[in-house]
């Protein structure tokens, strides 16, 4: 059943696109040789270049360069040998040379495809129409001072992936479901860290709504929206201002709008009338950009695994099931984390600690994968001493616990708390017989049917021997005492 | 003889023998500035005090024996190559006050080769113009005059017109310029001097304030081709931060002049015989072709078709880059700022570009964005870049039958102030002979060969294949020896 929002003349279709701008990894701009970490002192990281300086000339950086092309092979996309720069003409006080130099005509990486996996378990293919290299502008500061404002240029220049997608997306789901995916291959890429909140991904979001059957309807460009969350309620929001419009007779017209995430609505920016003249044409400094073929296929055999290639071969070669593959890969991060834990070990047993336990301990802790509450050497070590028998399930929850508030290895806690489970047969038969012999009259019970005591027999005894037996030989030994 | 009066490869010989010191030569000329800029206005900035500190360097490192092969020779920079310290206008009032923080890398390749700044010549603001006219610091007057009317202030051409009329007038022993539809080799050409637009690529643009980019090239102006081939060979170079500039090697283009011109096929483009061309252009172009067979080259007639379109593509592409490239004076970083107390954003672009530019680089600005804009890009912008490019193939053909083409270098010989310029498209007729070689990114050399009936210079412009400026050199050298121009300009050092 496809997502439909209901107007008052009946079931709307939403048509959805996204434009991603990434900003690149990399140590230095798209075409000075300017540092770009975030955060630094505002203008320390700008050259001359960047700044637009009389008589000063970009020059490409290749790094940016092949960043763009082992992303495009992540997004399965076809690589262009032949590439152009062009100028994109505007004035602003945060655009120095008054222009952006983009790739308008001739993108470097054409078509492509990213497959969604949707919460119903379905997936789909979601077109991608083209990858281009361009600068980020600077950042204009308002709020510093009350008539003047405040230009930083240390973002000009810096080097920024704008993916678009084929107007594909039919549901907020589907959007915020590419979008989380996007992130994630630029990540496992390591070609954009995808921090949403630094603004080094950010969305521009297509909308429009039709009535099945039709053709597409007037879009409106939803611009920076800077979170999936953010992204998803814009989706709905537009739709819904869209559908009212239609149905109030109106017409949508093309235009550009911002997301109010205080109001969750959406407000006019610019109408189509207004849209800029951008009078491109081709960057007269810059030669256009040739990369011969053996360089994208050396890159493209130095391309860490991706997460569908992961989600699969933990799904065939660790017998997880496809939703906790899916929840493993997410991040590149927990992956490595798994993986540490699963090697050698019970591959869907580490799947369950990591996504159940672990998981917990680090939203209750406030920590991340990165920098986990319990490593995965230790985790790992807690999967041996079950194995080994050392310690039972339950016992390992409370080892769990404490290597959680102490950040000790399992095995120190089990020989400090003297948590080590008992496979003694003869000290288990005894604990036994004293629970038996102070039952007598539960005993009886038992013996006439009454099935159901076993457990309490069961609790009995590992209450005596402070939960350290061991479940199986507890039950084991019971079932033959009382038969 | 007056130090003035020597050729810079003259100087450089007499500077090895021992026979001036770079300080006296620099002293020399820095007199010639000061007596003869007041009235030739060929620089803008006049930098006396640095060029006698430099001059005094260079002496300290020809002692030490580690003379560069330029070493102590005064030259002049046109205002369009950004100078490390040194006020940079590129002619206009938008950068007034504007010290660059680095050097462009032509002309800090001139220095490293022991060259001596005088100060910044004069051009037509932003180098658009061919007259010097458009200078927001004013004209520059032409060392030379009319027989017949001496009091007629004559333009020097533009835009390198301060760098042409210093080397004329015997300022400095050479200069730097740069030839975007004909800035280097027309200015030479009204004032009597040798001037080379090399190959597009041969020299680096990083540094040169931008005027059309993909037309841009640096290029020297001396007395003899001669001495244009020494300077080339220090300008020129591969520079990885211009990422046009060519990666190959840099020939011995003084050795270049030396060669024979036996056997080599000159061109003439028929197309280049225009309607109303004055008598003495075409008499002139007439004794370059003979001089050359006489020389034992042969004359074969060619034709560049495309030719005549020229013109109007060069006044298309070039606004077109330009109307970007001036973005970037906006009054928020460098330069000229106009704003009133309570001025937004758009208030501050609109006064500090209407006070910081001239007329004519307004409408160029107006041109080029008109061009660039929706609904008249494919009509003007993509138009004139497929002429462009059948332009060029025209003299790909070309090349198949010929090594060099002769041509003349201007339509007429200097005008005079006042004359060309009510009609903006009668100036820029000036370019007509001049822009192809900047479509098509050829080297064009302009060499002094006659002189009209008033006495004014004339010159011959030979062009070549791309990266082939010997060929050039060698074929300009042999028109030099064969005119044997020893006119001088009534205005000069030592006169």
């Amino acid at each position: 059943m496809s997502y439909t929002i209901d107007g008052e003349t009946g079931p709307w279709e939403l048509v959805i696109g996204l434009e991603v701008h990434a900003q690149v990894v990399s140590n230095a701009k798209l075409f000075s040789g300017a540092a770009t970490e975030f955060g630094a002192e505002p203008n320390s990281q700008v050259s001359f270049i960047d700044a637009g300086f009389p008589g000063m000339l970009p020059v490409i950086n290749r790094e940016c360069v092949a960043q763009a092309v082992r992303t495009g092979l992540g997004l399965n996309a076809q690589v262009n040998l032949w590439s152009r720069f062009d100028r994109k003409n505007y004035f602003y006080a945060d655009l120095p040379q008054g222009y952006q130099i983009s790739q308008f005509a001739h993108p470097i990486i054409g078509t492509g495809q990213v497959e969604i996996a949707l919460q119903d378990g379905s997936t789909k293919v979601i077109g991608i129409t083209r990858l281009h290299l361009e600068q980020d502008a600077g950042k204009s500061i308002h709020d510093q001072h009350p008539s003047k404002s405040f230009i930083d240029l240390n973002r000009s220049g810096v080097a920024l992936m704008e993916i678009v997608s084929e107007p594909d997306m039919r549901s907020p789901e589907e959007a915020g479901a590419y979008l989380t995916k996007l992130r994630q291959i630029l990540r496992y890429l390591g070609t954009c860290d995808g921090n949403m909140e630094e603004g080094s991904m950010r969305a521009d979001v297509n909308v429009s709504v039709r009535k099945a059957g039709e053709e597409f309807r007037t879009r409106c460009e939803v611009k920076n929206v800077n979170s999936i969350r953010f992204v998803m309620q814009a989706v709905e929001a537009e739709a819904r201002r869209q559908i009212e419009v239609w149905e109030s007779g109106g017409e949508v017209t093309q235009e550009t709008r911002l997301f109010d995430t205080g109001r969750g609505i959406t407000r006019s920016m610019r109408s189509k009338e207004d849209a800029h003249d951008y009078r491109y044409f081709p960057d007269p400094d810059l030669p256009p950009l040739v990369i011969e073929q053996s360089w994208v296929d050396a890159l493209k055999a130095a391309l860490p695994e991706l997460p569908d290639a992961r989600r699969a071969r933990y799904v065939h070669d660790f017998g997880v099931t496809p939703y906790d593959a899916h929840v493993l890969t997410l991040e590149k991060e927990t992956a490595a984390y798994y993986e540490a834990v699963a090697k050698g070990r019970d591959a869907k047993q580490a799947a369950n600690w990591v996504m159940g336990d672990l998981f917990a301990a680090i939203n209750r802790t406030k920590t991340s994968i990165v920098e986990p509450p319990v490593s995965a050497a230790d985790l790992g070590a807690l999967l041996d001493l079950m194995a080994d028998n050392t310690l039972s399930g339950k016992l390992a929850k409370e080892v769990f616990e404490a290597m959680v508030e102490t950040g000790r290895a399992p095995g120190l806690i089990v020989e400090e708390r003297g948590l080590r489970q008992v496979t003694d047969t003869g000290a288990i038969e005894a604990v036994i017989d004293g629970v038996l012999a102070a039952n007598a009259d539960k005993v009886a019970e038992y013996r006439s049917g009454k099935d159901k005591l076993f457990g309490f027999f069961v609790g009995q005894t590992m209450r005596a021997m402070q939960g350290k037996g061991n479940p199986a030989l507890v039950n084991e030994l019971l079932k033959t005492k009382l038969s | 003889m007056h130090p003035t009066d020597f050729t810079l490869a003259g100087a450089v010989a007499a500077l090895e023998e021992g026979v001036i010191s770079a300080e006296e030569l620099t002293r020399a000329h820095v007199e010639a500035v000061e007596a003869l800029n007041p009235r030739l206005n060929a620089l803008i900035t006049v930098t006396a005090d640095q060029a006698m500190e430099a001059a005094r360097a260079s002496d300290a490192r020809r002692k030490r024996g580690e003379a560069g092969p330029l070493e102590g020779i005064p030259l002049a920079i046109k205002d369009l190559f950004c100078t490390e310290g040194v006020q940079t206008t590129a002619g206009s009032k938008i950068l007034e006050g504007f010290i660059p923080p680095y050097e462009s890398t032509v002309t800090s390749q001139l220095k490293r080769d022991g060259a001596v700044f005088l100060g910044k010549a004069n051009l037509d603001e932003f180098a658009m113009g061919s007259s010097n006219l458009t200078s927001a610091y004013g004209g520059v007057l032409n060392p030379w005059s009319r027989r017949n009317d001496p009091d007629a202030r004559l333009v020097p051409g533009g835009s390198s017109g301060g760098s042409a009329a210093a080397v004329a007038a015997r300022m400095a022993l050479g200069a730097t310029g740069t030839d975007t539809g004909g800035s280097i080799r027309q200015p030479a050409a009204f004032c009597g001097i040798a001037g080379i637009k090399p190959t597009y690529g041969r020299c680096s643009r990083f540094g040169i304030v931008a005027y059309a980019s993909s037309l841009d090239q640096a290029g020297p102006f001396g007395r003899t081709v001669e001495d244009c081939a020494i300077l080339l060979r220090s300008m020129a170079g591969f520079d990885p931060k211009d990422s046009t500039s060519a990666d190959r090697p840099v020939p011995d283009f003084a050795a270049a002049c030396g060669r024979s011109v036996k056997g080599l096929r000159i061109g003439v483009p028929r197309e280049y015989h225009m309607d109303g061309m004055p008598a003495e252009i075409e008499k002139l172009w007439r004794q370059g072709l003979d001089w050359l067979r006489e020389a034992g080259a042969e004359i074969v007639d060619i034709s560049l078709p495309h030719a005549r379109y020229a013109l109007p593509t060069y006044y298309i592409v070039a606004p077109a880059e330009a109307s970007s490239n001036l973005a970037r004076y906006d009054g928020v970083r460098f330069g000229k700022r106009v704003a009133e107390p309570n001025s937004d954003l758009r208030d501050l672009y609109e006064r500090t570009r209407a006070a910081g530019f001239g007329a004519e680089v307004r409408r160029r600005i107006m041109i080029g964005t008109y061009v660039l804009s929706a609904g008249y890009y494919d009509a003007y912008y993509l138009k004139a870049q497929k002429v462009r490019a059948l332009i060029a193939r025209d003299f790909r053909e070309a090349w198949s039958k010929v090594d060099a083409i002769l041509a003349p270098a201007t339509p007429s010989a200097a005008f005079a102030e006042g004359e060309n310029s009510d009609d903006p498209v009668q100036m820029y007729l000036n370019d007509v002979f001049t822009v192809t070689a900047n479509l098509a990114g050829l080297p064009g050399l302009s060499v002094p060969a006659g002189l009209d009936p008033q006495g004014l210079p004339l010159g011959l412009q030979v062009l070549g294949r791309p990266f082939d400026e010997e060929t050039v050199f060698a074929v300009g050298a042999a028109l030099e020896r064969a005119a044997d121009f020893r006119a001088l300009p009534g205005m000069r050092a030592g006169a």
